[in-house]
């Protein structure tokens, strides 16, 4: 089996799992980290959404050989003392229902507000389109990337 | 649920919970722990430290139950909201019937949740009266104190626990009118905060030491079964360690992880057996509904005689797809079967169903099989079967270790239940002004609790006098149905047959508009103008309210300002769950289609007991309601259903997604339910804003036509 090395969330991990093995289960079943969420196994929702190097990836379709070596960061590890701006804008505007897809969703907001830090309406539905959420929290996820936007950020 | 229908086990619950529930103590309170805290009743304990906890005893799949229902007990026992903790229930047999489904949550714990937190006021305030020796109606109970203001004093419920513990426990504690403070408040939710950073517990991230992981094959052909498999070279694959038959339509694949799991699942070789609907397809079933034979329908609504009406004849007929939930967090459950008992932890709507029908197939009594309730990915009705619960209970025995399942995104989509086809056959007639004399909605197709063997309710479906009202007071009314059979599994879609309902007929009462000349909702405004209370099965549908939530809708909508040139709106409103509801659409025509800007929603669910969280369930009803309305289409080629993935069944994204104001009418009418409600008007809306956009009727949904070639 091999052997696999992993900075995640800024501590090296090890995982010896195959080759191909997604991402998404590396994080999920051999390091417990399970706020990432196996939603479709394809790229179609999301809800697997990390950062590989600071880039937005889908976990579900990344062999954990890709990830090799690179700097991950997944939902518990966004905020590096405490809450990450875009989670305390997501709990300022209460913005999950089921919240199945919410760490995928925070996860793209703040690849989002990294590159357009204030970003326009059509910014926002262009970028976060790529997620799905069956909820429906759509309108509250705009809001709390605008709160998270404004200088300052959330309070 | 396979015995016993949702309105059944919602009048059962409503029965238990005003009556068996209140008294009983908690099951395990044993000496010590009495001796450090006050537990009144199953809901509640208090803790000398002050810090109190309040059991839900509902599944929390989004909707809000673990905030919403722990506020209407601490707003009876005067709490202070920051001290509340929650502890989910599993099975029990406190509570009453626990299923979460039918808009029933906040209906049926009401009274039960408001006694439990009044007992335990009343307490409270006694146990103080008798430290202080002064009347107890002296002294008042407020923010987790009981206050003496007589005397400027005040004794925390912390410090009274051990007193109050002694008292008898009232069995008719006064119960609030007026003067709410936190029933009614916008409070946030209780389970953010652990959804924001990840640490929340669904039921596919539980662990229980030392378990396994599997997959499992099912036939793809609905009905299909194993007929052969050569597990020869899976079981050499990395990590697998069982591969075998649970039941006659699937095998598992039992691994170290879930990849492997998965991996090996792909590679085994399954021979089977596809049985007798191999050949089925979406066109026979929709034949099947075209050529069912009316003489069979069942009335099961009636106003004067409609065959007697005379006027100017209109017609259309209806029809809608199979649908499926498709919540983000797919089926899974872990099972840990111990010889003598097993531990069940599902993300499950119906964990004491999930109790009982595992038990005696896995041969323990339903008191040997303990069933947790995980936070839930997503319910729409889904998790009101228990396959993936039964799945996991047979694994854990075969293998004689703890186990978690996980289906993958396409054996969600393909092996699951489905919102039922059905075909509307609608027609009225319209006197000289247009108005309709009669009214017929005749509804063909296969009924979800009569697949799943519960007796039908004055002939029909025991879901419909919750789901199939008409509140317009027309002198003939006839509501019909012509029972249809299907091999395709059914199952309860959030709104259930509500939605089909009110397609057909909101659809069909826009017909009747246009062919008076008549302004859309003018002309159902008219209709509901004078107050009248229609009796159906054991309810009362009272037009007022109807009218006001459609009056609602239509005044923020500014339903008599004319629109921008291209743009369009539609309207419609239905009553269902005890509650109304409206809305109105607002289109345009793109070159892409159809294009929604705006949804004007509103409801009337009697009393809100919170803002924040109902306005929730409104934004995302519309945007669930428009998705079905738009695209989900399950559709049956070969026996199989096409659409496996979010590529060919596409719930709409932000792109999409319009902007939605939502609305409730201030009320003081006991709570109704509020989930499901705000869906049905959507699709006719959105489908008569349509046609003011096109003058083309949208009869059949979903709009965007098939998608089963993707």
């Amino acid at each position: 089996m091999p052997s696999f090395a992993l900075r995640v969330n800024g501590t090296e991990k090890t995982a010896d799992v195959a080759a191909d093995t997604p991402l998404l289960w590396v994080l999920r079943d051999t390091l417990e980290l399970t706020g990432t969420k196996f939603g479709c196994g394809a790229g179609f929702c999301g809800a697997c959404s990390v950062h590989v190097n600071g880039a937005l990836t889908r976990s579900c379709t990344m062999p954990v050989s890709q990830a090799a070596g690179k700097n991950i960061t997944t939902i518990e590890g966004l905020g590096a003392n405490g809450l990450h701006p875009i989670q305390r804008a997501w709990i300022a505007e209460d913005v999950p229902q089921c919240g199945y897809c919410q760490s995928g969703q925070i996860m793209a907001a703040a690849a989002l507000l990294t590159r357009t830090p204030h970003p326009t309406d059509a910014q926002i539905t262009e970028y976060m389109s790529a997620n799905i959420c069956r909820c429906g929290t759509y309108d509250r996820i705009r809001r709390a990337i605008h709160r998270a936007a404004v200088p300052g950020g959330a309070k | 649920m396979t015995s016993l229908s949702r309105r059944a086990f919602l009048k059962n619950s409503t029965a238990v919970g005003t009556g068996l529930v209140i008294g009983l103590y908690l099951p395990v309170r044993g000496q010590a722990e009495a001796e450090t805290a006050f537990a009144p009743n199953a809901y509640l304990t208090i803790a000398r430290d002050g810090k109190i906890t309040i059991v839900v005893a509902r599944s929390e799949m989004g909707q809000g139950v673990r905030t919403s229902l722990p506020m209407i007990l601490a707003e009876e026992l005067e709490a202070d909201w920051k001290q509340i903790e929650i502890v989910q229930a599993g099975a029990s047999t406190l509570f009453g019937d626990q299923t979460t489904g039918g808009s029933a949550s906040v209906r049926t714990t009401w009274e039960p949740m408001r006694k439990a937190g009044a007992q335990a006021r009343e307490m409270l305030i006694s146990a103080a009266a008798q430290v202080w020796k002064v009347p107890r109606d002296s002294c008042i109970a407020r923010n987790s104190f009981v206050v003496h203001s007589a005397s400027d004093r005040k004794i925390s419920y912390g410090q009274l626990t051990n007193l109050a513990a002694t008292l008898p426990v009232p069995d008719n504690p006064p119960l609030k009118t007026s003067g709410y403070k936190i029933v009614g408040k916008p409070m946030p939710r209780l389970d953010t905060p652990s959804k924001v950073n990840g640490s929340a517990v669904y039921g596919i991230d539980f662990r229980v030491p030392g378990m396994k992981y599997a997959a499992l094959a099912r036939c793809e052909v609905i009905g299909g079964q194993v007929a052969d498999f050569d597990a020869t070279a899976v079981k050499q694959m990395p990590g697998v360690s069982f591969v075998d038959k649970i039941s006659d339509s699937a095998i598992a694949v039992v691994a170290d992880s879930t990849w492997n799991a998965i991996k090996a699942r792909r590679a085994l070789k399954v021979t089977w057996d596809e049985g007798p609907n191999k050949g089925l397809n979406s066109k026979a079933i929709s034949d099947s509904l075209h050529n069912a034979d009316e003489s069979k329908a069942v009335k099961f609504f009636a106003v004067g005689g409609v065959s007697k009406a005379e006027g100017r004849k209109i017609e259309a007929i209806y029809e809608l797809p199979f649908m499926a939930h498709a919540p983000m967090e797919p089926g899974n459950c872990t099972a840990h079967f111990r010889g003598t008992e097993c531990e069940i932890w599902a993300p499950t709507q119906v964990p004491q169903d999930c109790r009982d029908t595992i038990a005696p197939l896995i041969g323990l009594k339903p008191e040997q099989v303990k069933v947790n309730v995980t936070l839930i990915g997503g319910g729409f009705g889904r998790r009101l079967e228990h396959d993936y619960a039964v799945e996991a209970a047979l694994l854990s025995k075969a293998i004689n270790a703890p186990v978690k399942i996980t289906w993958t995104r396409e054996d969600d989509m393909r092996c699951s239940t489905y919102r039922p086809v059905s075909l509307h056959k609608l027609n009225a007639t319209l006197d000289n002004s247009g108005w309709p004399t009669s009214f017929t909605h005749r509804i063909i197709g296969p009924s979800i609790n009569g697949q799943k063997g519960s007796q039908a309710v004055n002939g029909v479906d025991a879901d419909f006098p919750d789901e199939c009202s008409f509140i317009y007071p027309i002198p003939n009314v006839a509501l019909e149905h012509v029972m249809t059979e299907t091999p395709v599994p059914l199952g309860w879609m959030r709104s259930v047959y509500a939605l089909q309902m009110a397609f057909a007929s909101e659809s069909f009462i826009d017909e009747l508009a246009s062919a008076a000349g008549k302004d859309p909702l003018e002309y159902r405004l008219h209709l509901l103008a004078k107050d009248a209370d229609i009796k159906y099965f054991d309810a009362t549908w009272h037009t007022s309210r109807l009218r006001g939530v459609l009056q609602l809708a239509a005044d923020k909508a500014e339903w008599k300002k004319p629109l921008p040139p291209g743009r369009h709106r539609g309207v419609a409103c239905f009553g269902c769950f005890s509650s109304y509801a409206a809305g109105v659409v607002e289109v345009s025509l793109e070159k892409e289609g159809l294009h929604v800007h705006r949804v004007v929603a509103a409801i009337d669910c009697g009393r809100v007991v919170n803002p924040n969280i109902l306005a929730q369930q409104i934004h995302g009803g519309v945007i669930f309601a428009l998705t079905n309305a738009l695209r989900a289409q399950i559709t049956i080629e070969k026996g199989r259903v096409v659409q496996g993935n979010f590529d060919a069944y596409q719930p709409i994204r932000m792109n999409e997604a319009p902007m939605v104001e939502a609305h409730f009418v201030d009320s003081v009418e006991p709570p109704s339910g509020a989930g499901e409600p705000c869906i049905p008007p959507i699709a006719p809306a959105l489908c008569n804003a349509s046609y003011a956009a096109t003058k083309q009727r949208t009869r059949t949904l979903p709009i965007f036509g098939t998608d089963s070639d993707v």
